[in-house]
């Protein structure tokens, strides 16, 4: 990486702390909104996914990552998610949907 | 001997071996991680009633870590960045705050279990403080085992940016890929067990 091209990305860095430091904010400020178990915690998981995919685009690099990386991910990305929705499939079938 | 490819990407896979072992340790780490966290739909979705968090734990200190590892995340790529730019005093204040940061965390970390001892609750208590201190614990021990292979290499494997400044920067960045993940999994425990 040429040294214009590190500048640059410090200057993206930057950006993305104070984004991270506002949807903070909007973390906890969802924490004190009454609109329900549901909907909160289906907002805040939105929060954190968002400032999660922040950190992992650009601190990460997996923005301009090889692809062989993001192959990886993808087939981890999709054993997590099986692991995430067996106890919620769970949930389901007690609850007889 | 050697060891191949270290610096220099291959040609099968594109990658260094560094980065691409860092980041098959980091796929097994999403689901040493995900594992904990479906144990914690499973334990939640299977009572009528979950306790709050907040009744149990210090929002403000977590709020707190997060500022911490949010910050120590920047002052890491950015250690990483100024070696890029060839900038070695940059790169020690800078890995030298991530230190002082994740330390930080731990003290915090350290306060935040001893009220909850002070109040005698503890994993045994019930199946929330047993799921906060399981999932808390990994994580600390995440930062520990971060902080030791930061603080090793800006002091005594700092040598190497004189020998190896290729080899070096290589490390950082591996090193700060590891850090960047703990960071995340914080992201998510944050609002998982303070908040909802």
């Amino acid at each position: 990486m040429k040294p214009e091209e590190v500048k640059h990305h410090v200057k993206i860095y930057i950006n993305v702390f104070v984004a991270l430091l506002f949807l903070t904010v909007v973390t906890v400020g969802i924490s004190y909104i009454d609109i329900g178990v549901g909907p909160g915690i289906a907002l805040g998981l939105l929060v954190a996914s968002v400032k999660g995919s922040l950190v992992a685009c650009y601190f990460m690099h997996l923005i301009d990552e090889k692809k062989t990386i993001l192959w990886t991910l993808f087939a981890t990305v999709i054993s997590f998610m099986i692991l995430i929705f067996v106890p919620l499939s769970t949930m389901f079938s007690n609850a007889g949907y | 001997m050697e060891i191949p490819y270290g610096v220099k990407e291959r040609p099968d896979t594109g990658l260094n071996n560094a980065k691409l072992g860092i980041w098959l340790f980091l796929a097994s780490e999403v689901m040493l991680f995900g594992g904990l966290f479906s144990a914690y739909i499973f334990l939640r979705t299977g009572v009528d009633d979950w306790p709050m968090g907040s009744k149990y734990l210090d929002v403000k200190m977590a709020t707190l870590n997060t500022l911490f590892l949010i910050t120590s995340s920047v002052t890491m790529v950015m250690s990483w960045a100024s070696l890029k730019l060839n900038d070695f005093k940059k790169f020690k204040l800078y890995a030298g705050s991530t230190l002082l940061l994740a330390c930080g965390f731990l003290v915090i970390k350290y306060f935040e279990y001893s009220s909850k001892f002070s109040y005698s609750y503890y994993p045994s208590t019930d199946n929330f403080l047993g799921i906060y201190f399981t999932m808390t614990g990994l994580h600390v021990i995440h930062v520990i085992g971060g902080i030791a292979v930061i603080a090793f290499l800006l002091f005594p494997g700092a040598k190497m940016w004189e020998t190896d400044p290729e080899r070096f920067t290589s490390r950082i960045e591996v090193t700060g890929l590891y850090w960047h993940f703990v960071d995340l999994v914080w992201i998510f425990l944050f609002p998982v067990l303070y908040l909802l």
